[in-house]
């Protein structure tokens, strides 16, 4: 037993420094949709269960709106699976490093959002830590951090006078660097690019609210087509 | 307010449902116990840079350059990120450094 408690506490200790600008974004967001359910007339148990249950941030403002509504469950059901279909290609990239054992790989694919996903997959994680409990907790953590920061705001939402006008940055900056990170350790950059132009391209063609879906296919399209060429897209050093 | 307690609960529970159905499908269809198809294992491994990129766009989709600050603001702070990042390669300066140039511009200059 006592050998199991140093591989968790070691795992602890290894991951929680990747979660520290997260927890600046989340608690932060947490706060603004907390604030923004408060203002909107729900009481803190409301934010503070769906950033519990649901745990995705974009869709979470969304339901807002729909509580305000009429009742619609198929128009919540379709909203959902078109903002969150991302998760699709997050799953596919993590089939192999979520293999891991017991009741956490469960627990690691119900808490794989934009940031769990992206930092577990770039994350190094040493030779001597245990990858399951690392990945595990940094979803825990976030996963906290999240809900804290939705209670918070949920509770104390009209009392911050703080001028925190531009904070909302932090996510961009860190999907930025962890991009950045990939970019340093792939030997060919053309996954990379082809994300980043083939999104661009939708982003003007259909807008702000309905450029994923496309440029998910364009990307997956463009892909396929060039896996003789690009067989070697994206491998790491 | 136009819905009831159990349908708000009904709305969010489709939500949650929703939201799982996303992360678990692609577990669901290829489990650990059976190969998986070639072409999805060339998915595996040639998607994450690709969709790693288009989350940084996903972030940047409601900057509008052609009204406003042009997005200026964005473009100098990702700057300024990029050459903390290559330089000393600390993921917590860089994403520190980024968002204090943002705010002070956003707040002080534009």
């Amino acid at each position: 037993m006592k050998e199991k408690e140093k591989t968790i506490q070691k795992a602890f200790q290894a991951a929680f420094p990747s979660t520290i600008p997260i927890f600046a974004g989340f608690v932060f967001l947490g706060i603004a949709y907390g604030i923004y359910m408060n203002a909107s007339g729900f009481n803190f148990l409301y934010p503070m269960l769906m950033s519990l249950t649901i745990f995705g941030g974009s869709v979470e403002f969304v339901v807002v709106g729909l509580l305000l509504g009429d009742f619609n469950p198929l128009k919540a059901l379709v909203l959902t699976l078109m903002i969150n279909a991302r998760h699709l290609f997050y799953g596919i990239s993590m089939l192999e490093k979520y293999r891991v054992p017991g009741y956490k790989r469960f627990y690691l694919i119900f808490g794989m959002c934009d940031e769990s996903f992206s930092i577990n997959y770039t994350a190094d994680i040493p030779q001597d830590v245990d990858r399951g409990w690392f990945m595990f907790f940094i979803t825990v953590l976030n996963h906290f951090y999240w809900v804290l920061g939705a209670t918070l705001g949920g509770v104390f939402g009209g009392l911050i006078t703080f001028n925190t006008s531009g904070l909302e940055f932090v996510m961009t900056a860190l999907f930025v660097v962890i991009f950045l990170d990939q970019w340093m350790k792939e030997t060919n950059h053309y996954s990379s690019l082809i994300g980043l132009g083939m999104s661009v391209v939708c982003l003007f063609l259909f807008g702000s609210g309905n450029f994923i879906i496309p440029a998910m296919m364009l990307i997956l399209l463009v892909l396929s087509l060039l896996k003789g060429l690009f067989g070697k897209a994206g491998e790491v050093k | 307010m136009t819905m009831s307690v159990s349908q708000q609960i009904i709305t969010v529970a489709v939500v949650v449902l929703g939201t799982m159905a996303t992360r678990f499908l692609p577990f669901i269809l290829f489990p650990a116990n059976k190969p998986t198809p070639k072409y999805v294992q060339y998915l595996g491994k040639v998607l994450p840079p690709a969709v790693l990129g288009m989350l940084v766009i996903y972030c940047l989709k409601d900057v509008n350059i052609l009204i406003g600050n042009h997005g200026i603001p964005e473009l100098i702070a990702i700057i300024v990120i990029v050459i903390l990042h290559f330089w000393k390669k600390q993921m917590l300066l860089s994403i520190g450094g980024g968002t204090v140039v943002y705010m002070l511009l956003v707040q002080l200059v534009f």
